[in-house]
């Protein structure tokens, strides 16, 4: 017997009762059918957006994004350049929005703060052993309360795909619990989670749902598609079922939890694919950088370029936008 | 904040419209000798062109200059060289398919969206696909000719094709007979002439020899000389149960041979451990596609009772972000009806469902104010009892009934005079093989619906009609046995 998927409060509390409930919760989530996700993908992209509705969707979708660096090479000049741009992505046009935050590593945080100082653009740090999470708990969340202690507004925390696919799911729950608790700051208030999946690790769609509604139940303040790290990175059909997700769990409890796919999305026309799936699966109230981001580098440059275009009717080259 | 999309219109510009146009006999546009009538766009009652009407001598004509061409040249021809000819005609059609699309949305109504994306590309892959018999024919009915024989073509086919997918029906109908040496004279239905005309045009840029396929324009009555004449050996029609039956009584005791595919009442039927996200884009892809015109629509909806409430909350979700409006708009999802008689019909259907105690529901939707419009609705507390239960709307409007057991559902399926088409959606196996071993329906799809695939034989059980259309099922129509 498949659970209502429209869960009330009380049956949500349920699920996080026992480590064998938790199970039984996520197993009974109804099935997704990977032709039928993926045909619905498809029809969304077919979508034609244009003029007006063009020019909105880019400055929609520049104020969205989480741009990133997460290298080995990164260096304090990197961050602090990437900062400028985060700031003011075109120098030569005012009206312009800036990003919704920079992400790095949690050692490039203070620099980051420094950079985007008065700025309003949010510090994103990765955490938790990124990219693999393989470490001990109390690295990762020693991990965690360095880069919050630092002044990381948001936390990008990678949930134990071991755990998981070997079907210790309370592992998994207890830990993002935890990180949720590092997230912590003196005054009472905390970090923004955001957790990640790895999507592409997870391998089904009914994974990627079941980690997604486990997230959630744990306290996730974002869902995020992969590190960025792996092949495939975010896809549409995995954004769209997390979409799915965060829609039934906002029905179930009232809390809304954002979206954030990540890696891979490189051109404008994918970002405008993105936003009609969100206005048309999670609806209009996704549609803001509190609940919907992009995790990307190139992606920036392509919105920008199509913006000048959109206003002065022709494409300049790369060379006329700053690299970071 | 709220995402507006801004109109996207496909262009017109594409299609080059005459203002009449004639029939097509024997290779060539000729004047037809009955009354003119308009062509009108169903979206803005916009005269699109006027068609001549094939009185019974113009029908007569056609079907000589097609007798002709079968036997001088296309039942001759070996078919490799046929396959020729379908090839170049699936070729073009690839090559004009924007122009096809935005005729076909303009004249009948259908969003742009899906003559682009699913009618015209269909269109052509019928003509290949069965452009790939033509020369194999000795293996489409194993054992029915001597070892090494070819079987032979019927002769002259006499086909008459509704208005809902005009050129996708002109396809299924054409290619197979084509491929297996029959020539055609083909009637399309009165409001959607305008696609099958230039299909005739590029008969003629393909090169196909004259009066291998014959185009009449016209309404019943021109339908009636064609099935009744007496040099046509082969019948084919999809439409209406009730004109079925009158072309069943016609051609009674004579020696031509029928296919006929006629109405439904399908029922798409969801499980509890159906995938419901993408159950519900089934259920709406089975009624509002096409408005519902759609001979095999999942017209009414069976939900196990332990899951009706959450599928209908998603359902109504999800019809609230349906686009309804001008078909040529990219972002449309639901077009126009066709013509005014069709969106009396769809009311006064549901003005009954409503009579007889049923709950009506639609979207907030707002309809063009010029043009033939009808918004997406459901009915809610439907029995098998209900006329909007039992007879055919052809419309996008939804009957929802419940039941409990898997025998009850297939009961509940099973228990119209149609049987067309049904849907299953559950996440068991098991239970799809055993469902579509007890439904009574031509077509079962599992966890999709309106499907539609050159190689897969599509017709119906009891009154949805007999014979079979598409793959190698859709050649024995036109082969004798």
């Amino acid at each position: 017997m498949a659970t209502p998927v429209l869960t009330s409060t009380d049956a949500l509390r349920d699920a996080v009762s026992t480590p064998a409930a938790l199970r039984r919760f996520l197993h009974g989530l109804p099935g997704v059918d990977q032709v039928g996700c993926e045909a619905r993908v498809a029809t969304l992209s077919s979508r034609s957006i244009k003029t007006t509705s063009k020019q909105w969707a880019l400055d929609l979708a520049i104020s969205m994004i989480d741009l990133t660096t997460l290298e080995g090479q990164d260096t304090l000049g990197k961050v602090r350049a990437l900062c400028a741009k985060g700031r003011r992505p075109d120098p030569a046009d005012p009206t312009c929005p800036p990003v919704a935050a920079i992400c790095v590593y949690p050692d490039m945080v203070v620099t980051a703060k420094e950079g985007l100082d008065g700025s309003g653009v949010q510090v994103a740090s990765v955490a938790t052993a990124f990219p693999s999470g393989r470490a001990t708990l109390d690295i990762k969340l020693q991990d965690t309360r360095a880069a919050v202690a630092d002044g990381a507004d948001e936390i990008d925390m990678v949930i134990d795909r071991g755990a998981f696919l070997s079907g210790s799911y309370q592992q998994v729950f207890d830990e993002i619990v935890a990180v949720k608790q590092a997230c912590g700051r003196p005054g009472g208030d905390s970090a923004h989670l955001k957790v990640i999946m790895e999507t592409g690790e997870l391998a089904t769609y009914d994974n990627v749902r079941r980690a997604s509604w486990l997230s959630m139940l744990a306290g996730a303040r974002f869902l995020k598609t992969p590190t960025g790290k792996v092949q495939p990175a975010a896809t549409m059909p995995v954004t769209l079922l997390m979409l799915e997700a965060v829609r039934d769990f906002r029905e179930a409890t009232g809390r809304m939890v954002g979206v954030k796919p990540a890696g891979g999305i490189s051109t404008a026309k994918d970002a405008i694919r993105y936003l009609v799936m969100v206005n048309e699966t999670a609806g209009d109230d996704w549609l803001d950088p509190h609940w919907f981001r992009f995790g990307a580098s190139r992606l920036l440059n392509d919105l920008l370029m199509q913006r000048t275009k959109m206003t002065t009717g022709r494409y300049s080259g790369p060379d006329y936008f700053t690299l970071d | 904040m709220s995402f507006e999309y801004a109109p996207a219109p496909e262009s017109r510009a594409v299609v080059d419209l005459k203002s009449s146009y004639g029939l097509f006999v024997d290779g060539e546009f000729v004047d037809g000798n009955g009354h003119a009538f308009k062509s009108v766009s169903p979206a803005t009652e916009e005269v699109l062109a006027e068609i001549s009407e094939a009185t019974e001598d113009d029908v007569d004509k056609a079907v000589a200059a097609a007798r002709r061409a079968y036997t001088r040249t296309w039942s001759t021809m070996p078919g490799a060289e046929r396959a020729k000819y379908l090839y170049r005609i699936a070729r073009i059609i690839q090559e004009r398919s924007r122009e096809l699309a935005v005729l076909e949305s303009l004249d009948n109504g259908k969003p742009i969206r899906e003559s682009r994306d699913v009618d015209i590309p269909l269109v052509a892959a019928y003509f290949f696909y069965y452009a790939g018999w033509a020369d194999k024919l000795e293996y489409a009915m194993p054992g029915s000719a001597p070892r090494g024989s070819v079987p032979l073509p019927l002769g002259v086919a006499g086909q008459v094709i509704p208005w809902n997918f005009p050129l996708l029906m002109l396809s299924w109908k054409i290619a197979p007979a084509l491929a297996a040496g029959n020539t055609v004279v083909l009637k399309p239905a009165e409001t959607t002439s305008l696609t099958a005309l230039l299909f005739a045009e590029i008969c003629q840029q393909a090169d196909l020899p004259p009066g291998v396929v014959n185009i009449v324009t016209g309404a019943g009555e021109t339908g009636r000389a064609l099935v009744g004449h007496p040099d046509v050996d082969k019948v084919a029609f999809t439409g209406s149960t009730e004109v079925g039956k009158a072309i069943g009584r016609t051609v009674a005791g004579t020696r031509k041979s029928v296919t006929l595919e006629l109405g439904g009442k399908a029922a798409n039927i969801v499980f509890d451990d159906a995938p419901i996200d993408q159950a519900v884009e089934g259920i709406v892809n089975g009624i509002f596609f096409n408005q519902g015109h759609v001979c095999c629509a999942g017209s009414r909806l069976l939900v196990q009772e332990s899951v009706y409430d959450d599928v209908l909350a998603r359902l109504k979700r999800r019809m609230a972000s349906l686009r309804v409006g001008d078909p040529l708009d990219k972002n449309t999802d639901v077009g126009a009806i066709n013509s005014s008689e069709q969106l009396s019909r769809i009311r006064d259907l549901s003005q009954v469902g409503e009579a007889e105690g049923a709950e009506r529901w639609s979207p907030p939707c707002e309809l063009p104010d010029r043009g033939f419009w009808f918004a997406p609705t459901i009915f809610t507390g439907v029995t098998q009892a209900h006329r909007i239960a039992r007879e055919e709307i052809f419309g996008p409007v939804l009957s929802i009934l419940t039941f409990r057991t898997p025998a009850e559902a297939v009961e509940k399926a099973n228990n119209t005079p149609y049987g067309l088409s049904a849907g299953v959606w559950t996440d068991k196996g098991s239970r799809i093989l055993w469902m579509a071993s007890q439904l009574r329906a031509g077509v079962v799809w599992a966890n999709t619906f309106n499907r539609f695939d050159p190689t897969s034989p599509f017709g119906g059980y009891k009154e949805s009609g007999y014979g079979r259309e598409g793959g190698r099922h859709g050649l024995e129509a036109y082969l004798a046995k």
